[in-house]
């Protein structure tokens, strides 16, 4: 791979390279701005895992008990599954799928902070992207469910149409506030981290892994059970 | 008197970029509603807890829940914080 490359989509290792996030658009490649070419690399690798990972499954024979990667995706697609019956009731047990990918790519997207790398999820620009995903499968799915007539009635007017104002003000809100709680946490951790770093320069790692516990692996999975968790309890009141 | 000799000893620029960093400041002062919010539901979860310890997964996971959603105001104020300190865009309205 190009070195320059490699650079840019690495960053500096102890994290100083964070604040350029904002700051060098012009003398950087938008292109290849790193956190969506880690982005970009994060969903191929998932792609090929999951490809690989679906032809072992179908190898598998049903008769034995599983065992090894097809036992742990049977965990995986339970759990999911689990979760949106128990959030959405069973007959939207068809989210699962889009749940289950917003789930693996945000749990993986905001590890990558372990890894050294900038998360993408720390670009306001996959976040903005990631909340017009769910704000387009609320509002399909709302249609689909009520037509357009309806969906726009029970959502804007209900059975309050003096709310009208509050009902827009609270719709136009949801994607904002979505991509900045995801936003905000992530880079928040990551800036802390950095400080972190440069403070305390070689003496680091004596503090630095118990922080990235809280602000990478903690907050990290936190803020994806809570975007999952407001992806489907949304798009559950708008087909209601 | 002293401010006089202020004003006329700095310039422009290092003056909106000095109020750009004291207005973040305050803008991370968003966070103390967050804080007494986010303990008053943990106090809160302890108290469920210590009343019914078998629907301790339950709350628990209603609480987290809940904490995040109340951190987003003192998230908001990081995001402008933020960028008010790496955008500067009251800069560029000189």
């Amino acid at each position: 791979m190009n070195p320059l490359l490699m650079k840019f989509a690495i960053g500096e290792s102890d994290g100083s390279g964070l604040f350029k996030i904002f700051q060098s658009e012009a003398d950087m490649n938008p292109i290849v701005n790193p956190t969506v070419f880690n982005s970009v690399v994060l969903v191929l690798v998932l792609s090929v895992f999951f490809i690989i990972c679906g032809n072992a499954v179908k190898k598998a024979d049903p008769t034995k008990p599983s065992r090894g990667i097809v036992l742990l995706l049977e965990m995986l697609v339970t759990g999911i599954e689990g979760l949106v019956e128990q959030t959405m009731g069973l007959k939207h047990l068809n989210f699962a799928p889009f749940i289950g990918t917003l789930a693996a790519y945000l749990v993986c997207a905001n590890l990558l902070g372990l890894l050294g790398l900038s998360a993408p999820t720390s670009d306001y620009n996959v976040t903005l992207a990631l909340a017009v995903i769910t704000i387009v499968v609320m509002v399909g799915s709302g249609i689909k469910a009520k037509g357009i007539g309806g969906y726009l009635y029970d959502t804007y007017l209900g059975d309050f149409p003096f709310l009208l104002p509050l009902n827009i003000t609270g719709e136009l809100a949801k994607p904002i506030s979505l991509s900045f709680r995801l936003f905000g946490n992530i880079l928040s951790g990551g800036i802390i981290m950095s400080l972190i770093y440069q403070a305390l320069g070689w003496f680091s790692p004596l503090i630095a892994p118990a922080l990235h516990g809280y602000f990478d692996v903690f907050s990290g999975v936190i803020q994806t059970l809570i975007f999952i968790m407001l992806t489907m309890i949304w798009s559950q009141g708008a087909m209601e | 008197m002293f401010l006089e000799t202020v004003a006329s000893s700095i310039s422009n620029e290092a003056f909106v970029l000095g109020m750009s960093a004291v207005g973040a400041g305050l803008a991370v002062c968003s966070g103390i509603g967050t804080g007494i919010g986010q303990g008053n539901a943990a106090g809160q979860a302890a108290a469920a807890v210590g009343r019914q310890p078998e629907a301790k997964g339950d709350v628990m996971q209603m609480m987290i829940l809940g904490q995040a959603i109340a951190e987003t105001s003192a998230i908001y104020g990081f995001v402008v914080a933020i960028i008010l300190l790496f955008i500067n865009p009251l800069v560029s309205s000189l």
